[in-house]
């Protein structure tokens, strides 16, 4: 049979693109609509946050922090200044540990809603769903602001607990947020999980084994996709998570569909696990008092929490001064990139789009 | 071919009219041509400016509906309630500089915009679409009407491709090449889907399609509805068929290259895509003009016409996209299946409705009696097919093992 020649095309999707969640490059080699090669390409949005934090006090990494996951700043937090105290061995009173697993589990329902949103709007749903996510998000933005100030940028955390209590208006509103939720839920999912097409789109796509999970590194709601049941907050509990009862659901194959279904599921655990602060929290100091200036003991230390996107983990050597010597990140989004290639080669360019949207990325977190 | 009426504009009586005009200033036979020249040309002015008119309110109309939808706004500046955004965007568009990309293939850059422009308006010239004067008023009566819709709706791909490959841009040949392949793959389920119609209508003149609906043929045979709704949606790629844009994906498809006023003419044949297929699904399922008698025709048109226009952008607002390689399998795996079954059966009833003497007057088409047999038999065997798909056929592909965790790492995790 006579065959036309054809020959693969590459095209560079990004770093100018609707679809790749910031200024993400992929060098994609397409036979057709078939990807037969993928080269991701980062980098574009590299600040620097390491070498930056050399030169800053322990205080003012705070704020770095907040710009590198910055759908998620309460999380970036959080596993910094729980560093912070591991280095120069700060004691953490307990409302304040209440309080920041309280905006932790908030910070990762809104996170979630924004990956799920986004993963919609990448299916190609016309920004509905990402609306009706971002109306939700907006409530817990409100609850931050009322926490700190900000709505994004937080820098709520400091060494030794938060920078101030919760306001008296706060737990109404947290009350009514966590009352709400679940049938907002319910309306998301039976939107979403039963949609022929998404059902059609996502199940079987982006398959991610569990050995090829583990062996790459993948943490997070990816990692648990995978039917691995691995969560940091069960298995190493940092905090108050211990006290707190809470299932860590897991998917049944690894592919975009159970991206999907574990992070909705996890924010009814998260749900459950802020129902279960408010009761058990109790009034007293929210923070250990530290020197304006801490100088942790020459060493090192490392430090991660469960974070939205999977394990965030800071690595800190102190030279007994006022900044530390080396600042090192683990990143999440970075790290569960390493399976990208095999998970997209052999797909289509839709499915591409959304294997890479149901990773959820944030750029200012890969390049930092 | 139902009688032209003498008050309303059509092509014939406007002919008539220059040819008039022309005998009074006192040319002689030799310039009829003159006349039929204007009459066509004053016809194209009408069905231009209308339509153009139509599609901006009708582009102010899905941004207000589809922010209600996602429980948005939309544009409320310019003008009341916003109604002047259309003029603000095309007066932006026009402003803006029109650049052709250097590798361009510029003749036929240039030309695609026009390419698809063109049919789009071209269809409405043969839709029957009723005034407060006339029920079944038309600029013109193709007594091969639907004929005509099918050959001119073709254009579509062919401007598209050319719009795609004159751009020299990979993001719109690739949209451009899906847009060739699915365009050409669903014009076959759509005109199953008008053969359905053919077979109960008897004639292929819009003004008899309407008139032969006693019973709307959308009650007569709803998988034929189904199947030329589905189609036409593709037809225009318009959700879940949007596979030539797929902004997520493409970027903007196969209009990537283009700005200024030739993209402001691709933008207003794609919005003028649902108009037109709402008038068309009006005419050949929804009885055209015909409703009660105590408004005009033209009303119930455009209430027909609106109610489908709102369907569509139901779809738009809230569906995901499907991948490419599952909407050529819709077309050719479901939809043709179900529109030949479709033929196949209205076929069947119909010549059995003949045999026990259901033809009305005309001798063409059924009278409304054994039409209201037909569409029960219809719906039962739909409502049927649809619930076999949805729990035979669909359950099975769907249905989730539970999730077990996996052996190779129970890291510590107690169950609790």
């Amino acid at each position: 049979m006579a065959t036309i020649r054809t020959e693969p095309v590459t095209i560079n999707l990004g770093p100018q693109h609707p679809s790749t969640h910031g200024v993400f490059r992929l060098r994609v080699t397409f036979d057709g609509e078939k990807i037969v090669d993928l080269e991701p390409v980062f980098g574009y949005l590299h600040r620097g946050t390491e070498k930056l934090a050399e030169s800053r006090n322990y205080v003012q990494i705070v704020t770095l922090t907040d710009r590198m996951d910055y759908v998620a700043s309460m999380s970036n937090n959080l596993a910094y200044v729980r560093t912070v105290e591991k280095l120069s061995d700060i004691k953490v009173p307990e409302r304040a540990q209440y309080i920041r697993v309280i905006s932790v589990e908030l910070q990762r329902i809104a996170s979630h809603l924004m990956a799920t949103g986004f993963l919609l709007n990448d299916l190609g749903a016309l920004a509905t769903p990402l609306v009706y996510c971002f109306r939700e998000r907006e409530r817990i933005l409100d609850l931050f602001e009322m926490l700190c100030g900000a709505r994004i940028t937080l820098s709520y955390m400091r060494p030794g607990g938060v920078f101030q209590d919760a306001p008296e208006e706060f737990w109404g509103s947290l009350n009514t947020l966590i009352s709400d939720f679940p049938s907002y839920l319910d309306e998301l999912e039976s939107l979403i999980t039963t949609n022929e097409i998404v059902l059609a789109r996502t199940i079987g796509v982006g398959l991610l084994s569990d050995a090829q999970a583990i062996d790459s590194g993948v943490t997070g709601p990816m990692l648990r996709a995978s039917s691995v049941k691995w969560d940091l907050r069960k298995a190493n509990p940092y905090e108050i998570y211990d006290r707190v009862n809470f299932d860590v659901p897991i998917g049944s194959s690894g592919d975009t569909y159970d991206r999907y279904y574990v992070r909705l599921q996890e924010m009814r655990e998260s749900i459950k696990i802020i129902s279960q602060c408010i009761e058990q929290i109790e009034p007293g100091p929210v923070r250990t008092e530290t020197p304006f200036f801490i100088r942790p003991p020459i060493g090192e230390a490392y430090s991660s929490v469960e974070g939205p996107k999977g394990e965030l983990g800071f690595y800190m050597v102190s030279d007994g001064g006022i900044s530390p010597y080396r600042f090192k990140v683990r990143a999440p989004s970075f790290i569960n990139l390493t399976p990208l290639r095999d998970m997209i080669t052999g797909w289509k360019m839709g499915d591409l789009i959304i294997i890479l949207g149901s990773i959820d990325i944030v750029l200012g977190e890969v390049d930092r | 071919m139902a009688p032209t009426p003498a008050l309303f504009i059509s092509f014939e009586s406007l002919q008539i009219f220059f040819a008039g005009l022309i005998e009074l200033i006192g040319f002689g036979e030799s310039f009829k041509w003159l006349a039929t020249l204007l009459a066509g040309i004053s016809i194209s002015f009408l069905i231009i400016n209308v339509m153009v008119m139509a599609t901006a309110f009708y582009t102010w109309f899905e941004r207000r509906m589809i922010a209600r939808f996602q429980v948005r706004r939309g544009p409320n500046r310019n003008g009341p309630f916003g109604m002047l955004q259309p003029f603000a965007d095309v007066l932006k568009l026009i402003m803006k500089e029109d650049t052709i990309p250097d590798e361009a293939d510029k003749p036929v850059f240039t030309l695609a915009p026009i390419a698809l422009l063109a049919p789009t308006l071209m269809i409405m010239i043969v839709i029957p679409f009723g005034t407060f004067i006339d029920d079944q008023a038309f600029l013109s009566n193709l007594n091969i009407g639907i004929l005509f819709i099918v050959g001119v709706t073709s254009v579509n791909s062919i401007a598209i491709f050319m719009a795609g490959w004159a751009s020299r841009n990979k993001y719109a040949i690739l949209g451009s090449m899906r847009g060739a392949a699915m365009l050409i793959s669903y014009e076959i389920p759509m005109a199953l889907g008008i053969t359905s119609v053919l077979i109960l209508s008897g004639s292929l003149a819009m003004t008899e399609i309407v008139s032969s609906q006693s019973v709307w043929f959308i009650l007569v045979m709803p998988m034929g509805f189904f199947v030329f709704m589905a189609a036409s949606t593709a037809e225009m790629s318009r959700t879940p068929f949007d596979q030539i844009e797929a902004e997520s994906e493409l970027g903007s498809g196969y209009n990537t290259e283009y700005s200024g006023i030739k993209f402001a003419v691709l933008f207003l044949a794609e919005f003028m895509a649902p108009l037109v297929t709402a008038a068309v699904v009006t005419t050949l399922f929804l009885g055209g003009s015909r409703g009660f008698d105590f408004l005009p025709g033209g009303i119930w048109f455009a209430l027909k016409m609106f109610i489908i226009i709102f369907v569509l952008l139901w779809f738009r607002s809230t569906w995901p996209r499907l991948r490419i390689d599952q909407i050529m399998g819709f077309a050719w795996k479901t939809l043709f299946g179900l529109g030949l079954f479709n033929i196949f059966l209205v076929a069947l009833e119909f010549s059995l409705a003949d045999q026990f003497g259901g033809l009305a007057s005309d001798k063409v088409s059924l009278t409304p009696k054994y039409m209201l047999i037909i569409g029960a038999i219809n719906w039962i065997i739909t409502i049927a097919i649809i619930l076999i798909m949805a729990n035979v056929v669909g359950r099975k592909k769907y249905t989730r093992p539970e999730p077990t965790p996996s052996p190779l790492a129970n890291m510590g995790i107690k169950e609790s």
